[in-house]
C-alpha cells in the first residue's frame, strides 16, 4: 500500500470526526460543540439558550443562530458561521487569474454571475483594459438573468420557510426555465465560469433571443402568480408585516447593502448610483419600501424580478454586435480553430493555460449590485499570474449581522422569517 | 522594494500626484504622515497605524462617508514586486478599510502598514458596529488583532484551529494529488 | 415447491425482497445541503425533476427519521463533526450519497479548510460527481442506490465486513480495531 493510500486509511475511521485532528496534548477529546466565542452570562434568571443549526430545514445553508428565549422572545441571537469555511481566497492566491472565475463563482453561488463579474472586472480593472461592447451587454444581460433565478429563488425559499410550501413548487418552476436558458448560453446550470476577464466565454447562441423572450414572458407570468399567492393572502401578512423591522441608520451602520437597505426608505442601488457594465443606458427602476420588515423585503425582490425582466428584454432589443471578448492576445485565448492554423495562437493559447497572464503590480476595489447588496472584489497584484490578495466582501456577510437589530425583542418564529428575508448564502458569508 | 517588474503605469502611482480628490487632499491635510495615491482612478489614503481610528472617525463625522463597507488585510510576504508609494513605509500586513458616503456618491479607501513583530491596529466597531464580523475574520485568517473589539474570538475556523491560514507562511495543506500541475510537493 | 399446482392463485417469493422493495421505495433523505449542490438537490426535488416518483419528495429534517444522507456540497472542518454527529442519529438502516465532487474528494478546494471527501467521515455507498451534479446525475445516483438495496448488495456487504461501510479495516489511534 503506497504511502498516501496508507494515510488515507489511516485518516478514515467510524468513529467520529473528533479522531480527524490530532487530540490534544491531555489526550482528552475535545467538545464538539463550538461557541464560536464568549457567551456572556444570561440577563434574566428563566431564559433558555437555544441552538439553531447548523443543520435545519430552512433552506440558508449551514448557518447556526444560538438564541437566548425569554419563553417565546428572543432575547439575544447570535449567529455563528464558518460551517461553510473553504478557504476560497487561500485557492485564489494559488490559481492563476484565468483560473479564477471558477473559484469566485462558487462563492455566491446563486447568483455565480455577478462574483464573476466583479472579479473580472477588478482584474481588467488592473490590467487597464476595456472590453467590447457586445461583451459587456452580454454580461449585463447574463447578471440580470442571474438576479431573476437568484430572486426566484428567494421567492422559493422564503415561501417555504414562512410555511408557503407551494411555494417552493412554483419558484422552481420558473427558475428551472431560466436555468435551462443561462445553460444554453453558459453551458452550465449553476457556476457557469462565463464571464472571465476580457469578456466573456463564448458568444450567445442561435435562437438566443425568442427564447430569452419566451422566458421573459413565463417569468413574468409566474410573477402575476405569485403575487395573487401571496401579496394579499392575511396569513402571510401577519407572518411578515411589520416583523424584522430595521431602520436605515441600523442598516448603514451594521454594514447592510441590498434589499435591506432599500426596504428602510433608502433608495441606494449601485446599478443607478455609480453604473458599471451598460446599466446608464437602460431604462429600469430602482425598488425601494418605506417600512423595513420582511414583507417589504419580499416585495422589493419580486419587483426586483420584473425590473430585470425589462432589463432583460431592452438587451434582447439592443444588443450590438461585434466582439464577445477583447481582441488582446495576451489575456483571452484564441479560438480554438485558429489554434490549427496559427503557431502564435497554439503558443498563445498554450501559455495562457499553463502559465496564465501576469497582471501588473496595483491593487483595486470593484462592486457590483449583486441580488444581496453590494459585492466587492478586492484584488492586489504584484507581477506574476496570480495574485497577491483576493478577498470578495460579500454582501451576506455583512447582512448577517443585521439580524442583531432585527431579531432580538421579537417572537422566535419571527427569527426564521427574518434570516429567511435576508437571503443569506453561506458560501459567500463564509468562503 | 523591488521596483525591477514595475511597469510605467505601476511606477505612475509612486510619484507625487496631484490629489485631485479633495476628500483625499483634505485627509493628507489633517492627518500627519498621511499619503494619497491614486490607484487606477480610485483614491487610496495610506496612514499611519496610530491615526487609524481618528481617519475612520473623522471621515464618517466630517466627511460624511456613511459606511464602513470592508475592512481586510494582505500579506506581503512573498510579492514579487510591490507598489508602496513614497512617503509610506512598507511592513508585511496592510489591513484596508473600504468607505462609501451616499450622499456624496464617493468612495475612498484607507491603507494602514502593520508589522509583522505587533499585528494589532484599533478596530472600528465602535463608530461601524458593521465591521465586527470582517475584523474577527481578519484575526481569524491573519493573526492581527483589533484593540477595542467587543468579541475578537475565531469566526470561520474552529475554535481551536492552532495558525493563521491566510498567512503566506501558513501553508494551504494541499493533499497530494496526480496530476502535473499540481503546486504541491510530491 | 408444493404450491406449484395452485401458482395461478398465489405469488411466491422472499421476504426479503419485499422489504427491500419496500426500503427502496420510500427513503426519506435527511436535509443536508451544504452549498452549492443543496440548490441542484433542491431541483431534483422540485416539480420538473421530481424525486416524489420515487417517494422521496420529504426531506426530513429529523435525522432520526431519515434513511439517506444526502452530503451536497462541500464539508469543512467546523462541519465535520456536525455531519458525523447527524449520520450517528440517524436509525438503520441508513445510506449515505456523497453528492458532488467536493463531497466525494473534496473537488477543486485540495486545501486546509476542505474534508477531502466525506467518506473520511461516514461511510458512503454512491458517489455522484459533478459541479454541481444536475437533478438528472443525482436521480442517476439515487437509482443506483435502489438497485443497490433493492439486490441487497448493500446490507450484504456491511454483514461481511468486520465494521459496516465499505468493508475498511481501520487501525485506530487508540489502538482499537475498527
Amino acid at each position: 500500500m503506497s504511502d498516501p493510500e496508507g494515510r488515507r486509511l489511516e485518516a478514515q475511521t467510524d468513529e467520529g470526526a473528533q479522531q480527524l485532528r490530532p487530540l490534544s496534548a491531555e489526550g482528552v477529546h475535545r467538545e464538539l460543540v463550538m461557541t464560536g466565542g464568549e457567551w456572556p452570562e444570561p440577563d434574566l434568571d428563566d431564559t433558555m439558550i437555544i441552538n439553531m443549526g447548523p443543520q435545519h430545514p430552512s433552506t440558508h445553508g449551514v448557518l447556526r443562530i444560538m438564541m437566548e428565549l425569554d419563553s417565546e422572545m428572543v432575547v439575544r441571537a447570535k449567529p455563528v458561521i464558518g460551517y461553510l469555511h473553504t478557504g476560497m481566497e487561500k485557492t485564489g492566491e494559488e490559481l492563476t487569474y484565468v483560473q479564477g472565475a471558477t473559484n469566485v463563482t462558487r462563492m455566491d453561488y446563486a447568483s455565480p454571475l455577478s462574483n464573476e463579474l466583479v472579479f473580472s472586472m477588478a482584474v481588467e480593472r488592473l490590467l487597464d483594459i476595456d472590453v467590447p461592447r457586445r461583451a459587456t451587454w452580454i454580461r449585463m444581460l447574463l447578471v440580470e438573468l442571474n438576479r431573476i433565478s437568484s430572486h426566484l429563488l428567494f421567492q422559493a425559499t422564503n415561501g417555504m420557510d414562512l410555511g408557503a410550501v407551494s411555494m417552493m413548487i412554483y419558484g422552481w418552476r420558473e427558475r428551472e426555465l431560466t436555468l435551462r436558458l443561462l445553460e444554453s448560453i453558459t453551458g452550465l446550470r449553476m457556476n457557469h465560469n462565463f464571464i472571465r476577464p476580457g469578456g466573456v466565454a463564448a458568444d450567445l447562441p442561435d435562437g438566443w433571443q425568442r427564447d430569452t423572450l419566451d422566458l421573459c414572458d413565463a417569468v413574468e407570468r409566474g410573477v402575476g402568480e405569485y403575487d395573487t399567492l401571496l401579496t394579499q393572502n392575511p396569513i402571510w401578512r401577519e407572518r411578515t408585516v411589520g416583523v424584522g423591522v430595521i431602520t436605515t441608520d441600523e442598516a448603514l451602520a451594521l454594514g447592510a447593502t441590498g434589499p435591506i437597505l432599500r426596504s428602510t426608505g433608502f433608495a441606494w442601488d449601485l446599478r443607478r448610483a455609480q453604473p458599471y457594465l451598460a446599466y446608464d443606458d437602460v431604462e429600469f427602476d430602482v425598488i425601494y419600501t418605506a417600512n423595513g420588515d420582511v414583507f417589504d423585503r419580499y416585495q422589493i425582490r419580486l419587483y426586483e424580478i420584473l425590473e430585470s425582466v425589462r432589463i432583460v428584454r431592452q438587451c434582447v432589443d439592443r444588443m450590438p454586435a461585434g466582439d464577445y471578448r477583447t481582441q488582446d492576445r495576451k489575456v483571452t485565448p484564441p479560438p480554438r480553430a485558429r489554434i490549427d492554423e496559427s503557431m502564435e495562437a497554439l503558443i498563445h493559447h498554450f501559455k495562457l493555460f499553463t502559465e496564465g497572464f501576469r497582471v501588473p503590480p496595483g491593487e483595486t476595489y470593484v462592486a457590483v449590485e449583486s441580488p444581496r447588496g453590494e459585492i466587492g472584489c478586492y484584488l492586489v497584484s504584484d507581477g506574476t499570474a496570480k495574485p497577491v490578495r483576493l478577498h470578495i466582501r460579500g454582501p451576506s456577510f455583512y447582512n448577517l449581522q443585521s439580524m442583531d437589530a432585527m431579531v432580538p425583542g421579537g417572537m422566535f418564529a419571527d427569527a426564521v422569517a427574518i434570516v429567511s428575508s435576508i437571503d443569506p448564502i453561506m458560501g459567500e458569508v463564509d468562503r | 522594494m523591488p521596483d525591477d517588474d514595475t511597469t510605467d503605469a505601476a511606477r505612475e502611482e509612486d510619484h507625487e500626484v496631484p490629489v485631485d480628490d479633495e476628500v483625499g487632499a483634505a485627509l493628507v491635510e489633517r492627518f500627519d504622515g498621511a499619503v494619497f495615491v491614486s490607484s487606477h482612478g480610485q483614491p487610496v489614503v495610506y496612514v499611519p497605524r496610530d491615526a487609524w481610528h481618528d481617519v475612520a472617525a473623522w471621515l464618517q463625522g466630517e466627511q460624511q462617508f456613511t459606511q464602513c463597507l470592508d475592512v481586510t488585510a494582505v500579506d506581503h510576504l512573498v510579492d514579487e514586486a510591490r507598489i508602496v508609494p513614497a512617503g509610506v513605509e512598507a511592513e508585511r500586513y496592510e489591513v484596508v478599510a473600504n468607505f462609501l458616503s451616499h450622499p456624496r456618491n464617493r468612495r475612498i479607501r484607507v491603507i494602514t502598514e502593520v508589522p509583522t513583530d505587533d499585528p494589532a491596529v484599533a478596530s472600528l466597531t465602535d463608530l461601524s458596529p458593521g465591521a465586527s464580523f470582517a475584523e474577527r475574520e481578519v484575526y481569524d485568517l491573519f493573526g492581527i488583532t483589533f484593540a477595542g473589539h467587543p468579541d475578537l474570538t475565531r469566526i470561520l475556523m474552529p475554535d481551536d484551529w492552532v495558525g493563521f491560514p491566510l498567512r503566506k507562511d501558513d501553508a494551504p495543506a494541499r493533499v497530494p494529488v496526480t496530476f502535473k500541475g499540481d503546486p504541491s510537493p510530491r | 415447491m408444493g404450491l406449484d399446482q395452485v401458482s395461478h392463485n398465489f405469488l411466491t417469493g422472499k421476504v426479503e425482497d419485499l422489504v427491500n422493495w419496500a426500503r427502496k421505495s420510500s427513503v426519506w433523505p435527511a436535509t443536508f445541503g451544504l452549498a452549492c449542490c443543496a440548490i441542484e438537490m433542491m431541483g431534483a426535488g422540485a416539480a420538473h425533476y421530481d424525486l416524489s416518483r420515487w417517494g422521496m419528495e420529504i426531506f426530513r429534517a429529523s435525522p432520526r427519521q431519515a434513511d439517506l444522507m444526502i452530503v451536497a456540497g462541500r464539508v469543512s472542518q467546523k462541519m465535520a463533526p456536525v455531519l458525523r454527529q447527524v449520520y450517528d442519529q440517524m436509525v438503520e438502516p441508513k445510506w449515505v450519497i456523497s453528492m458532488g465532487v467536493c463531497a466525494s474528494t473534496g473537488g477543486m478546494f485540495n486545501n486546509y479548510a476542505i474534508v477531502q471527501g466525506v467518506d473520511q467521515i461516514v461511510p458512503v455507498d454512491v458517489y455522484v460527481p459533478g459541479c454541481p451534479p444536475g437533478p438528472e446525475t443525482l436521480m442517476h445516483g439515487i437509482l443506483t442506490l435502489h438497485e443497490q438495496i433493492q439486490s441487497g448488495e448493500i446490507l450484504r456487504r456491511r454483514a461481511d465486513s468486520p465494521r459496516g461501510g465499505a468493508g475498511l479495516l481501520v487501525d485506530q489511534r487508540d489502538g482499537a480495531r475498527a
